[in-house]
């Protein structure tokens, strides 16, 4: 029998059950290469575009835009253009006979957020994947470990990877002491003791790209790699009214338009994103965390520390990935290390380009840490 | 966020926090510890749906049984608030709270403005409202508009766990009186609450769902009748705006005003008896401030202007249902294409 492959709706972040089909960026008959994005869907956090597992023909839209379908339920069908139309119809048949949608026992088997104690600090983590040289997701101000949501189980095929929410974030203790990157480093160094992880490929965003320098200029020995994206930490330029923006916003029309400057495209900013962000914004010590974060790193456009000098005289291998429109961080900064960093700067894309260039990034993650 | 609890677990828990925090945070009311530590009383009630079960062993001293008469309580509670103490004070049924009118509506509410701005009332009154529970006439209002028609009280009504817990928070923290309306048939309803304390302001509505044809304003147990007819109202392409008020006083005008001018078309949910209420309340707001937008008339969806019935059967054809509401929604949708 020829090859047929299934085009399933993804699972994106643990509470994602179902997703809605925003539209079908292939039709019926096109040719697809493998990687190439085929259609785009919505989660109630984020939309994103599924990418072809394999290349062949676009033979069969099984959902239709605007559809709103479980996670898992087939969405369409790739198969080359020699296999009959009836052996595709048996297959799709087939599966939607066997479909049983994720019930909620499913979800709490699946991997969850764990807690570590470091020091009096509690600090939630997720891990998936296993072996390999472990690699940590560090998210950037104001962010968590859902930051992640696109990549975290992509860059977990070959490798245990960890995300964890940093002190002053998601549900991790909201006090950051001094609000300085050794702090915040010396968190992550103790968080990989707790863990058992001797040496690992630290992956950081924004600010926590800057955590995950600090971390390696402080304890060289333990880190393996540098993935450093949108980073912090590089030069002195930072949009500190976005900072400032976010830090001050008391509700969701306040909120918004920061959140609408992290992505290149500003409509993925929906209602359940800035909700999270707000629900985030209330909890108790959450507003002391970010007023002391910014404070001392982002100051009146100026970043305090830059470590750009240190961390390239320390020789890590490092991957440097920008949303080339950033309106966060210059992408000028992508090539502040030279030639000590693999550099890619991808278009039309903003600050959170892990989420939305994810299927590149992942690509560029993965073949970097080999 | 994975962590879900009831609505009625929520409330519990931002009792408990607030109370661990803020030695002057008292809980009162009739069975409120329900004679536990009494002779011969064991199981404590915990008022009468047991929402403070447990309070009284963790804040000895703190969780006071009163007697019935709502009268007396109410006032000792507003007394209380006025000398330091931030009382939250729990009024069984909204339905009782008529013998004690003039505690809350001529005392407590007037007392910052008579006193030049300096007496505050940081008093909670938290009471259950609404049908569905098979309690009858007398134990099954929405009297929520009446609270909201007097200047000076803040008027809440949280329609899903979060809101609840961070609400509540919200409330004993305030320094004005707090009307504090539970749904009962909401207290069993789960959902994801963070363990963290956190606040959620007052005049803030909660966009629940986004869409461009139709916006339905409500409140309460409606929030989630009116989402699920906006998702029937999706599968035949109508995408409504649904926005929960959370609170009547102080109200969120603006977002209410800026879904209409998107929309043009408004449905206004509201379990309450029709007249006088916060539907009407909406509409007129609306067709004043908002009128150039309309696209067609504002439609309201209540109970009727009669006591909720004893049978059962007839009760359930008195409270708004979602085919109503989603009949509704097609009136104005189809009043001019």
């Amino acid at each position: 029998m020829s090859e047929i492959t299934l085009v399933a709706m993804p699972k994106w972040g643990l509470s994602m059950e179902e997703g809605k089909v925003n539209c079908w960026l292939k039709q019926v008959g096109d040719a697809i290469a493998k990687g190439e994005e085929i259609i785009e869907v919505e989660s109630e956090k984020i939309a994103g575009a599924v990418e072809a597992a394999v290349g062949g023909v676009m033979r069969r839209h099984v959902a239709q835009a605007d559809d709103v379908v479980p996670v898992g339920a087939l969405l369409g069908v790739i198969a080359a253009a020699e296999v009959p139309d009836a052996e595709i119809d048996a297959v799709v048949a087939q599966a939607q006979a066997n479909f049983v949608p994720p019930s909620a026992a499913d979800e709490e088997t699946g991997p969850s957020p764990q807690k570590a104690a470091i020091g009096a600090r509690s600090v939630r983590y997720l891990k998936q994947g296993d072996g390999g040289v472990p690699a940590i997701l560090v998210h950037g101000f104001g962010g968590d470990l859902n930051n992640w949501l696109f990549n975290h189980e992509a860059l977990a095929g070959s490798r245990a990877v960890y995300a964890i929410d940093l002190p002053g974030h998601g549900e991790s203790t909201k006090d950051v002491g001094d609000g300085s990157l050794d702090t915040l480093a010396d968190v992550l160094l103790g968080f990989m003791d707790h863990a058992g992880i001797e040496r690992a490929s630290l992956i950081g965003h924004s600010m926590g790209a800057a955590v995950a320098m600090a971390a390696a200029l402080k304890a060289p020995d333990r880190v393996a790699s540098l993935t450093l994206i949108g980073a912090a930490g590089l030069g002195e330029t930072i949009n500190t009214d976005y900072i400032n923006g976010f830090v001050s916003a008391p509700n969701r029309n306040a909120i918004k338009p920061q959140l609408m400057m992290l992505f290149g495209d500003p409509t993925l900013v929906n209602r359940q994103l800035v909700e999270d962000i707000m629900k985030y914004k209330r909890l108790e010590g959450v507003d002391t965390a970010l007023r002391t974060l910014a404070g001392a790193l982002f100051v009146a456009g100026r970043q305090t520390t830059s470590l750009r000098d240190r961390v390239a005289a320390l020789g890590k291998p490092t991957l440097v990935i920008w949303g080339e429109a950033d309106q966060i961080i210059p992408a000028a900064h992508a090539s502040a290390l030279g030639d000590k960093a693999q550099v890619e700067v991808i278009a039309g894309k903003g600050h959170m380009v892990q989420m939305e260039a994810a299927n590149e990034v992942n690509q560029l993650i993965n073949r970097f840490l080999g | 966020m994975a962590r879900k609890i009831t609505y009625q677990q929520a409330i519990n828990e931002a009792l408990s926090q607030e109370m661990t925090r803020d030695p002057s945070v008292i809980v009162m009311g009739e069975d409120n510890h329900g004679g536990e530590g009494s002779p011969g009383e064991q199981d404590a009630w915990g008022g009468v749906l047991g929402v403070t079960k447990g309070l009284y062993h963790k804040f000895p001293g703190r969780v006071i049984d009163t007697p019935i008469s709502e009268s007396a309580f109410i006032g000792a509670a507003i007394g209380a608030a006025t000398n330091g103490l931030r009382p939250v004070a729990e009024l069984m049924f909204v339905d009782f709270m008529g013998v004690c009118f003039d505690q809350i509506f001529n005392q407590a509410a007037k007392f910052r403005y008579m006193f030049g701005g300096k007496a505050e009332t940081p008093v909670v009154i938290r009471t259950m409202y609404g049908a569905g529970f098979r309690a009858a006439a007398q134990h099954s209002q929405c009297l929520y508009s009446l609270f909201t028609h007097i200047p000076g009280l803040k008027v809440v009504m949280p329609a899903t766990p979060y809101d609840a817990k961070g609400m509540l928070i919200q409330a004993i923290r305030d320094n004005d009186p707090v009307i504090f309306c539970e749904h009962k048939m909401l207290y069993t309803l789960e959902g994801e609450v963070p363990e963290e304390s956190y606040t959620v302001p007052f005049g803030e509505a909660n966009v629940v769902r986004e869409g461009d044809d139709v916006t339905v304003v409500t409140l309460g147990r409606m929030v989630h009748f009116s989402d699920q007819a906006a998702q029937a109202m999706q599968k035949k392409g109508v995408h409504v705006e649904v926005i929960d008020l959370r609170t009547t006083s102080p109200l969120d005008e603006a977002t209410i005003l800026e879904s209409v001018a998107r929309t043009g078309r408004l449905v206004v949910v509201d379990e309450s008896n029709p007249r006088c209420s916060i539907a009407g309340d909406i509409a007129g707001i609306v067709a004043q401030k908002a009128f150039g937008d309309l696209k067609a008339p504002i439609e309201q969806v209540t109970a009727p202007h009669a006591p909720v019935p004893f049978s059962g059967a007839l009760e359930d054809l008195y409270i708004p249902s979602v085919a109503s509401i989603e009949g509704a929604i097609s009136r104005v949708v189809e009043y001019r294409k």
